[in-house]
């Protein structure tokens, strides 16, 4: 097949949200349901296309040489659109368009009936086809403008149900807070555009390898990339955004803030990778926040109540596992993470949608009891939970455990941190777990309709896809074969890498943590040997700490934003305007009316008094000639 | 050169006027239709003339569609028309504005007569800036847009109408009378009043009678009153505010652009030495003028304020863009001239349907609105994300090439940290279009407003028109840039790049 249908993957969802957007107003109100088909009929077309792509990436081992396009701004900015069809972009396009497809199916069921149903497949569209722009762009340009698109989709989802102030609240604030990280990647894209004169990706990596971009330049030019992909990827300290952004429907959540688009600044550091492999300043930063975000996120997820912020918290954790595995691994290892986190984080939330469906809740302790009621729902829980919690041989496990041993090589104080959040991973997805599905049922939301139930066949059947992917998906990089795909490690065979990995001691240690992850969990919340609230009051002060998400949210909004800046700067520079600028402006105008009204009393119109003027000015002047001449 | 295009399309707004004014027992309804009609044949022609316009490289700098009368012969005044690369996107701007600003005035009914009777007016003044090549000629198409526009602001205007529009006119006749100080030392310096002569003879061979820098600035003032820029920039809330939606649509579309025209036209082209040696306070101011503008929007709560104090923001990536220097950074700075006109326009004429549809403007007291106005919302929102530079529409594309050239110009050692603050400008932006969105549109709808209704199909027609523009420069700069660059690569030659 020619190469241009590569244009297609990203086109064809394009084209159904320019149908659903434009063309199918009138069909709406007979056809409602049309909208989810053309989405779905879209995605399976881009699906189709990007395995084959995948496999004439992996028959030819070369980027393939797809036609581009000469999209002219101007003289000395001329830019070609093109794709950069290589092994990276192959796996991101398995990503997006698997999970994008699952999540539409699963929509069918999710928002059945709801007011904007045709709205949501048109943005969902939207998203997509700029998810897999944003992949599939060569210059950094295109993949700043579709950053940038994704983001706006973001926004329009997280605020799908706008009539919510704090769904309208949550998506400006995601804006918001990535657009500061835009900001960063834009200065970058300037730094380098100063200094090279290209935006082009290829060239970029030789100009980097070779030298010619290097020193202060390549280290800003990088950590200006990394501050985009920071924003986006909701790392330590823009990551309040993603909490917030729970507020969108699930589906939205499961595909844009859990699978890709959060995923896309860690796609981002990877597609200018070596711009950081050539800084070791930028390579450590990168490392660092990560290392500390996988931490510190974890934290808050281990007390929350509500299901999705739990799962959002989880999220942020394991972004920032992706960036560490960047770090200190390099690409295969931090895009090996994304490419399973996706398949089993996603299916998380398709579970906690599929959950709230039947309970009409997201407040975990109104529930309980539901694994009998919903068999197929907790079934696929339970596997994705295993494999985020990192069991063997589940996906999870093999991407964090060449993440934990990368940094056990490089970075051991961030492996300790990395270690210690294996055990709390694994203990809040159990503590998900248990209060969810264990137990009996706390009631759920009491002005929900009816008693829970299992959801529909066309919701179940794409968490059971996925499970399997959550089971499998890690067996790729078994042999080595993925490594070998991105261009660095040794293959060896299935048998050897499958059981040898356990004659290893690192597994078995981290193998053991999230093992008392679980345990404790158990514990706490299924036998009830421990009391949650006693636990909890030995660690009051930490307690609130997490609880509170180390107040960060007050310092930003309130004090920082709030103060600082509206009630503070600005609102003293609006002062400023009004009484100082503007008032000036009055200030003249009122002084020369007052001078005018001042000088009309001289022009009284009486004879005698101009004759005095004229006779005090006859002396004056004699006066002066006298004296000064 | 056998029709006179130019003269056809800035006086047949005029000859309108003229006949709504005169022509007795003319219904509102024909009025209207006159209006539209003696509109819409100017953007035809302009439109036009876009299509033919000699692109070649051979014609770069050339001004195209020339038509030149002895006027004045005593002091060399003549009749001297034409357009180059610079001008054209300008004068087809105020062409478009000026057709789609009488179906925005369909539903006017305070003495509609003379209502369309100015706005044609203010139209041809506009109009005979972007156009005229003779310096006397400019000034005075300049002084008469003075005219119709005080009638404007304090007849149909709102709020504090008399004081907005005195204050208008009594800043501008302010910055007139530099610029005719400016004008009258240039002309008496080199004895011509032709603006491409005197740019292309340069003024280095001539003695001057007062300094070049004070010419320059004497000109600057002028034209800095109009863009605006920090610290003259406060006439533009008030007059923006208190005009109506069709004189605000003008104001901030086509009006501004005055300055930033002036800026290039005669600033850097006549005086390039003394723009460079004075690049940096000017560099400086607008990035004030950016931040400080876009700061102080943040904290407007009149809807209409809002957008106002947003232009102040908009503009000084004009001015950002003009002394920079550069080919790519003036190429931005004009692009972002055009672009601000149409995003700032519907913006303008959204917040007008939001004002007249709900009869509230206060943004602490809206709310809702998405429910009621389901198109109305689709086309703000387009048009706020347009503004905020969102990729796709042409307010990114023009403010990419802003900081781009602006980045990599070197016209002043640390023109990157500038470039960087003014790029800082997108967070603020961002902050407040989305605010003044949500604090419209969403939310639980309203009681008080359920009755509120959407965009009529008059109303569709031009936000169509607009987006459509929108979109087509964000997709496709290069139907823009192509033209833009025939004007600016000879400036960039006089600059010595």
């Amino acid at each position: 097949m020619p190469y241009q249908l590569v244009w297609l993957i990203f086109l064809l969802p394009l084209f159904s949200f320019i149908i659903i957007a434009l063309f199918l107003r009138p069909f709406l109100k007979s056809q409602p349901k049309t909208a989810g088909y053309i989405t779905i009929a879209a995605l399976t077309g881009s699906l189709g296309l990007s395995v084959w792509a995948l496999m004439e990436v992996m028959a030819t081992g070369q980027p393939l040489p797809v036609p581009d396009i000469t999209w002219a701004v101007v003289d000395g900015l001329t830019i070609h659109l093109g794709l950069l069809m290589d092994q990276l972009t192959a796996v991101m396009l398995i990503v997006v368009t698997v999970v994008s497809l699952m999540v539409q199916i699963y929509s069918q069921g999710y928002m059945k009936g709801d007011a904007g149903y045709h709205r949501y497949f048109a943005f969902m569209s939207l998203f997509t086809a700029s998810m897999l722009g944003l992949v599939l762009a060569d210059n950094l340009l295109f993949v700043y403008v579709f950053w940038e698109m994704v983001g706006l989709c973001s926004y329009l989802l997280i605020g799908f149900w706008f009539h919510r102030p704090s769904a309208a609240n949550a998506a400006k604030k995601a804006f918001i807070v990535t657009r500061l990280g835009d900001f960063g990647f834009l200065a970058a894209i300037l730094l380098i555009f100063f200094n090279t004169g290209t935006l082009d990706i290829t060239q970029l990596h030789s100009l980097a390898a070779t030298g010619a971009l290097a020193g202060t330049t390549l280290t800003w030019a990088a950590i200006g990339i990394f501050a985009g992909a920071a924003g986006k990827s909701a790392q330590f300290p823009l990551h309040t955004w993603l909490p917030d952004a729970m507020e969108g429907p699930t589906p939205v959540s499961a595909l844009i803030h859990a699978a890709t688009m959060v995923a896309a600044g860690v796609f981002l550091v990877a597609r200018t990778f070596p711009l950081f492999s050539h800084s070791t300043e930028a390579v450590t930063t990168v490392a660092v926040v990560g290392g500390f975000t996988a931490i510190f996120a974890a934290t808050m997820g281990l007390v929350m109540t509500d299901i999705k912020r739990v799962l959002a918290y989880s999220t942020i954790s394991q972004l920032g596992y992706m960036m560490l595995g960047l770090g200190v691994g390099g690409i295969a290892i931090g895009i090996f993470h994304l490419f399973n986190h996706a398949f089993f984080k996603a299916l998380l939330f398709l579970g906690a949608g599929s959950v709230s469906h039947a309970t009409g809740t997201f407040d975990m302790r109104k529930m309980g009891g539901l694994r009998k009621i919903m068999p197929w729902t907790y079934a696929t829980f339970l596997i994705a939970s295993l494999s985020i919690a990192g069991i063997w041989p589940l996906a999870g496990f093999w991407s964090k455990d060449e993440i934990l041993a990368s940094a056990l090589e490089n970075q051991p104080v961030l492996f300790i941190l990395a270690m210690i959040t294996v055990f709390m991973t694994a203990f809040y997805m159990f503590r998900v777990v248990f209060m969810t599905f264990g137990g009996s049922y706390r009631g759920g939301d009491p002005e929900a309709h009816g008693k829970p139930h299992e959801s529909p066949p066309v919701m179940v059947m794409p968490m059971v896809v996925l499970a399997i992917l959550a089971v499998v998906s890690g067996l790729w990089n078994v042999t080595g074969d993925f490594g070998a795909f991105m261009g660095h490690g040794e293959t060896h065979s299935f048998t050897e890498g499958f059981f040898g990995i356990l004659t290893h001691s690192l597994p078995w240690i981290s193998l053991m943590l999230a093992g008392l992850g679980i345990l404790l969990a158990y514990a706490i919340y299924s036998a009830r040997w421990l009391s949650a609230e006693s636990i909890g009051g030995m660690f009051q002060p930490l307690y609130n700490l997490f609880l509170h998400k180390y107040w960060l949210d007050e310092l930003y909004e309130k004090v920082f934003v709030g103060r600082v800046l509206l009630k503070g700067f600005f609102a003293g520079l609006q002062g400023f305007d009004v009484y100082g600028v503007d008032g000036a402006v009055n200030g003249i105008a009122s002084g020369a009316m007052a001078t005018g009204r001042a000088i009309r009393k001289a022009h009284s119109g009486q004879l005698q008094l101009y004759g005095l003027f004229i006779g005090i000015g006859i002396i004056v002047i004699v006066a002066c000639v006298y004296f000064f001449g | 050169m056998d029709f006179n295009y130019l003269t056809w399309i800035i006086f047949l707004p005029a000859l309108g006027a003229l006949i709504i004014a005169f022509l007795p027992r003319l219904s509102p309804r024909g009025v209207r239709w006159l209006a539209a009609v003696f509109t819409f044949i100017p953007l035809a022609l302009s439109i036009y003339l876009f299509t033919i316009f000699d692109r070649s490289a051979e014609m770069a700098g050339v001004m195209q569609f020339e038509e030149s009368l002895s006027w004045i012969p005593a002091i060399g005044a003549n009749y001297h028309l034409g357009v180059d690369g610079l001008s054209l996107p300008l004068m087809i701007l105020m062409a478009f504005l000026g057709f789609l600003v009488v179906l925005i005035s369909w539903k006017i009914d305070l003495r509609p007569r003379e209502y369309f009777a100015w706005l044609l007016l203010l139209e041809t003044s506009i109009l005979g800036v972007f156009c005229s090549l003779d310096l006397l000629l400019f000034f005075l198409f300049w002084e008469i847009e003075v005219i119709p526009m005080y009638f404007l602001i304090s007849i149909w205007g709102t709020g504090r109408k008399e004081y907005s529009a005195i204050k208008y006119v009594i800043y501008t006749l302010f910055g007139s009378a530099m610029m005719l100080a400016g004008i009258l030392s240039l002309y008496f310096t080199t004895g011509s009043l032709n603006m491409v002569e005197i740019a292309q003879g340069g003024l280095g061979m001539i003695q001057t009678a007062m300094p070049a820098a004070a010419i320059f600035f004497l000109l600057l003032t002028g034209f800095a009153v109009k863009l605006p820029v920090f610290p003259l920039h406060s006439w533009l809330p008030d007059a923006h505010t208190d005009a109506p939606t069709a004189v605000s649509v003008v104001l901030a579309g086509a009006l501004l652009k005055m300055g930033g025209y002036g800026m290039i036209r005669l600033c850097v082209s006549i005086f390039p030495g003394v723009a460079h040696d004075y690049a940096l306070p000017l560099i400086i101011l607008a990035v004030i003028s950016i931040l400080y503008g876009a700061a102080v929007t943040l904290r407007q709560t009149d809807l209409k304020r809002l957008i106002a104090y947003s232009s102040i923001s908009h503009m000084g990536y004009v001015l950002l863009g003009v002394f920079a220097l550069g080919q790519l950074s003036l190429t931005g700075a004009a692009l972002q001239m055009f672009s601000h006109g149409v995003i700032t326009g519907l913006l303008f004429a959204m917040a007008g349907l939001v004002m007249h549809n709900a009869g509230e403007r206060d943004l602490r007291k809206l709310g809702g609105l998405a429910r009621q106005m389901p198109i109305i919302v689709v086309v703000f929102s387009v048009a706020g994300v347009a503004s905020l530079g969102l990729p796709t529409t042409s307010g990114f594309i023009a403010e990419f090439l802003v900081f781009v050239g602006s980045f990599s110009s070197g016209v002043v050692p640390g023109i990157q940290v500038a470039t960087i603050l003014g790029v800082l400008g997108i967070v603020i932006t961002a902050g407040y279009i989305l605010w003044m969105l949500q604090r419209v549109f969403y939310g639980p709808p309203l009681k008080q407003f359920d009755k509120v209704k959407d965009a009529s199909v008059l109303d569709r027609v031009y936000m169509f028109a607009f987006i459509a523009v929108i979109m087509l420069v964000g997709i496709y700069p290069a139907i823009l840039t192509d033209v833009i660059k025939m004007g600016i690569s000879p400036i960039v030659g006089l600059l010595g790049g």
